[in-house]
């Protein structure tokens, strides 16, 4: 389990005013501060345009639904659950943080934290295992966002005394009654999630939210390995560059490939073959430029390019 | 003024005669104080034309090694080495004629574990040194490795919340009244009433012994019958702070016994049975598992002028080394002397296991206290539900709130005082916790709390105007952002 | 008669919303909140029965407010107390402690005298409820 805690802020107090009649709309984006969350997002992320338009969409919805709220036009606490599907690396565990900062500057939940967990840290070993550890999870997780990734692997239907069903049935309650203590985000590969809805209808009909998220197109790719390189003070040279854009388009191809976090550990091990290409050659004097640079030898070393058929 | 050195070196400095102290070595600008020296702050007034770098020096002098002339046995000894050391003059802001000395002691003049030893050298004779017009010892800095020679208070908050049962909020006491002339079987009606009200405490007042309207058995013996008895009427822990104060050793071991004897958590002694005695019964109560309430009678002979005398938050440190429990610091808003600044630097030396400096605050050093015990202050004298923000304000949650008159005075009476005292707390704490803004709230939350409660109703009602403001005689002599130049 | 240990208890008793803010209150100073269980009041019962763990490492009261409800449903008819654990070095101990459940009825303690020599008395408390067997008592089957 790892939990991202959010800034803190001041929950909203118990007992409001009497409904308002009229609203500055803008004065109220700006006071919640959803723009710099929403930014941020922009800036973070490279491409994404579906995901960022729903995100958009959703903090819309929920900044009117806030107005609603205190003109006393609704007094429901809106279903918030969302799913989260895709491919690994595109940015699913990112959006989730920004979406719970979202949420907690509008005062849907109240503390903002996210706690991200997998089957493991919900399901047990033994009978009375599951519960308590489920439970452990949620009560950590009250006041924020709980992201349960690939939660396909609760429900084994191959299995049907696996202890899953249990952490289940106690997710599917709490997200039912304790709608305004924390909002579950469930996340995966969009075939697997579609029969894991399949069989746990439960689930289905409790998310209110779903998002799709595309694999990144191959300059999307080059843009984040650039982004990236940049953050940590390198780049690439001209022929590095299109050595990349090669090693992109092959690395697709081949199996395990996890979009962003791919690009990630692809630059690592160029930096390293980088470095050992410098301190090969000790009698020589280096540049600030040689030293951010990676050529294209450390990029076609790569086994993507002796793996191609 | 701070920069030049007057000691007369080499077989001159031992000639037959009278010398300036501040030629024999008692004067030493460029000392560095070490970490494990004792540092003392006078405040002197010299007398009229006295230079006050000599009388600085001499207070140094006196308050160590040296006498008026100079003795040739000085040469037997590591005499630099005992010599208190004078290390910077500075005059008093807004004070004219006074100066703030700084004194360096070697900590091979004290002997360890004695409050005794340490005020007989510090305080022993220089306070009536005819140079000086005045003289006051404004505060000291004791090194971990002497502070580690003390038991400490023998219970220490926490222990003592552990034992009593309560947590998260101030404890409630009352001063039985009248404190003179009410017989051991009267006496104990008070401690049962205001005990099932709500009180956590009783206490005895500093005079009551043991006098011929209510010998101390009978008082032990009734206060202990009302103890028992409120305890089973509530489910609580409670107490009563039988004062053990007798003319002797014996008397007061004979009395604590009685008292462990009973089934008391808690016994009392006053300040003027000196140090050694508190020193004892502090061994003693740490031995017998007793919680240790000291009353400081008769302090404010010495602490309370601002130009002669010792200050209270000096009585404070050396009573967390002796180790008492409780001590009475001040109420701020009560009836006693206390400005709120100057009270805060006492709570701090109570509670804080360190001591930044503070001299807003009065607390001219800063104070490591090694993990001893803490001290919970005890705030007693004029104070009344209607205050109840305002203390929790002022003195935070680790005090005992003592409300003599505010209890026994009720128009309801005594159970119903101690109730309303409790109501207006509890409600203050849960109002506190939930975030509000609970000392500009305070009367509304108040009156919100007596909506549910008449004794509360009653007492806002009766005490509504009282207040003591008087001009404090005691203030720190520094603004919030003055510093020292050093 | 009414049992007045804790923090709050000569307030009416605490809804839980003002529980909430309370348990809040705890977390937000970093302390871990415990919910403890008994059918023996006694002021010197000390080791109340734990409801399972203390809870670490919370951000929100409606976790704990979620466990106050479990041990309700099986111990309603119990006290039941909330304690704040600070594990700050020079303290290390409860930092507040209240009730927020209590028998419908509290029969409270009898007060036993035993004389000894002189005028001297040994008393002891002894709580009504315990003169059944632990589990059993206010009306317990």
């Amino acid at each position: 389990m790892s939990v991202s805690a959010a800034p803190s802020a001041v929950a909203p107090a118990a007992g409001g005013p009497l409904p308002i009649e009229r609203v500055d709309l803008r004065r109220e984006f700006n006071e919640v501060g959803i723009g710099e969350v929403l930014d941020q997002l922009d800036r973070e992320l490279i491409g994404l345009k579906p995901v960022k338009t729903r995100i958009r969409e959703i903090a819309s919805l929920l900044l009117i639904e806030r107005i609603r709220k205190r003109m006393g036009l609704t007094s429901e606490v809106p279903t918030l659950h969302m799913s989260f599907t895709g491919n690994p690396g595109t940015g699913k565990t990112t959006v989730a943080l920004r979406i719970a900062s979202i949420l907690h500057k509008l005062g849907f939940v109240r503390r903002g934290q996210v706690v991200s967990v997998t089957r493991d840290e919900l399901v047990g070993q033994y009978i009375g295992h599951t519960a308590p550890k489920t439970k452990e999870i949620l009560k950590k997780a009250m006041g924020g966002v709980l992201f349960i990734d690939e939660a396909y692997y609760l429900h084994r239907p191959d299995n049907e005394r696996d202890y899953g069903q249990e952490a289940i049935e106690i997710l599917l309650q709490v997200m039912e009654s304790q709608r305004e203590d924390l909002v579950v985000i469930l996340a995966g590969y969009g075939d697997r999630m579609d029969k894991f809805f399949g069989s746990n209808p439960g689930f289905r009909s409790r998310i209110a939210h779903h998002i799709d998220f595309p694999d990144y197109a191959d300059d999307e790719l080059l843009a984040i390995a650039e982004l990236m390189l940049g953050d940590m003070n390198y780049k690439f040279s001209a022929d590095a560059r299109a050595a990349f854009v090669r090693y992109i388009t092959l690395r697709k191809t081949q199996p395990l490939f996890s979009n962003a976090r791919s690009i990630r550990n692809a630059l690592d091990r160029m930096r390293l073959r980088q470095a050992n290409r410098l301190v090969a050659d000790l009698d020589r004097v280096l540049t600030a430029d040689e030293i951010m640079s990676l050529e294209a030898p450390d990029v076609l070393a790569s086994r993507v390019f002796s793996n191609a058929p | 003024m701070n920069d030049l050195s007057m000691t007369i070196r080499g077989k001159d400095r031992y000639k037959s005669g009278v010398m300036e102290y501040k030629k024999m070595g008692y004067w030493e600008p460029d000392y560095e104080p070490k970490d494990i020296d004792i540092i003392a702050l006078f405040r002197v007034t010299p007398q009229d034309g006295v230079d006050p770098i000599e009388a600085s020096a001499a207070v140094a002098g006196e308050s160590s090694t040296a006498t008026w002339t100079v003795v040739w046995t000085d040469r037997l000894t590591a005499a630099e080495k005992y010599r208190a050391k004078c290390y910077h003059v500075d005059p008093v802001p807004n004070s004219p004629g006074q100066y703030f000395a700084y004194i360096a002691y070697d900590l091979d003049l004290f002997e360890n574990g004695s409050i005794a030893n340490l005020s007989a050298s510090i305080i022993g004779n220089v306070f009536g040194f005819k140079p000086l017009k005045a003289l006051r010892l404004e505060d000291m800095r004791l090194p971990v490795a002497y502070v580690k020679t003390f038991q400490g208070p023998a219970t220490g908050i926490v222990v003592e919340r552990e034992r009593m049962d309560k947590f998260g909020r101030p404890l409630l006491g009352a001063t039985v009244k009248p404190k003179l002339g009410l017989s051991g079987r009267n006496y104990g009606r008070v401690v049962y009433e205001a005990l099932k009200g709500g009180l956590d405490f009783t206490k005895d007042d500093e005079n009551i012994n043991s006098q011929p309207f209510m010998h101390w058995r009978e008082r032990f013996l009734y206060c202990m019958e009302a103890v028992n008895k409120a305890q089973a009427a509530t489910g609580e822990i409670k107490g009563t702070y039988l004062n053990v104060t007798a003319g002797t050793m014996e008397d007061m071991y004979e009395r604590a016994e009685f008292a462990k004897q009973l089934g008391s958590v808690v016994i009392m002694i006053d300040l003027v049975i000196g140090y050694t005695a508190i020193q004892s019964m502090a061994k003693w109560a740490r031995r017998n598992d007793m919680i240790l309430h000291l009353h400081r009678a008769g302090h404010s002979t010495y602490t309370r002028q601002r130009n002669h005398g010792v200050s209270f938050r000096v009585i404070a440190k050396w009573m967390r080394l002796a180790g008492v429990d409780h001590i009475h610091a001040g109420t701020v808003v009560g009836k006693l002397e206390g400005d709120p600044a100057t009270t805060r630097g006492y709570y701090d030396i109570c509670r804080e296991d360190h001591n930044p400096m503070r001299l807003e605050h009065g607390v001219f050093f800063e104070q490591n206290w090694a993990s001893l015990n803490k001290m919970m202050p005890v705030a007693s004298g004029g104070i009344h539900a209607g205050q109840m923000h305002q203390l929790l304000d002022h003195l935070g949650e680790d005090v005992v709130l003592q409300f003599g008159g505010g209890t026994i005075g009720h128009p309801m009476g005594i159970q119903a005082g101690a109730t309303a005292n409790r109501v207006a707390l509890e409600a203050m704490i849960l109002a506190r916790n939930e975030g509000r803004d609970y000392l500009h709230e305070g009367p509304e939350i108040l009156a919100r709390a007596a909506q549910t409660c008449t004794p509360l109703k009653a007492a806002l009602e009766v005490w509504k105007d009282v207040t003591f403001n008087y001009e404090s005689t005691d203030m720190p002599d520094y603004a919030p952002t003055a510093s020292v130049s050093m | 008669m009414r049992v007045t240990q804790g923090a709050f208890s000569f307030l009416p008793d605490l809804t839980d919303e003002q529980i909430s803010a309370q348990v809040q209150y705890c977390l937000g100073k970093g302390w871990a909140v415990n919910i403890e269980f008994t059918d023996d009041p006694h002021p010197r019962n000390t080791f109340w029965e734990m409801w399972g763990l203390p809870m670490f490492d919370l951000r929100d009261a409606a976790g704990v407010l979620m466990e106050l409800n479990e041990c309700r449903k099986v111990y309603g008819n119990s006290y039941i107390r909330m304690s704040a654990f600070d594990s700050s070095p020079g303290w290390e101990s409860v930092r507040l402690s209240f009730l927020v459940n209590r028998p419908k009825d509290e029969p409270g303690f009898r007060l036993e005298r035993h004389e000894v020599e002189g005028r001297n008395i040994r008393y002891t408390t002894k709580s009504y409820a315990t003169d059944r067997p632990e589990g059993i008592r206010y009306g317990g089957k």
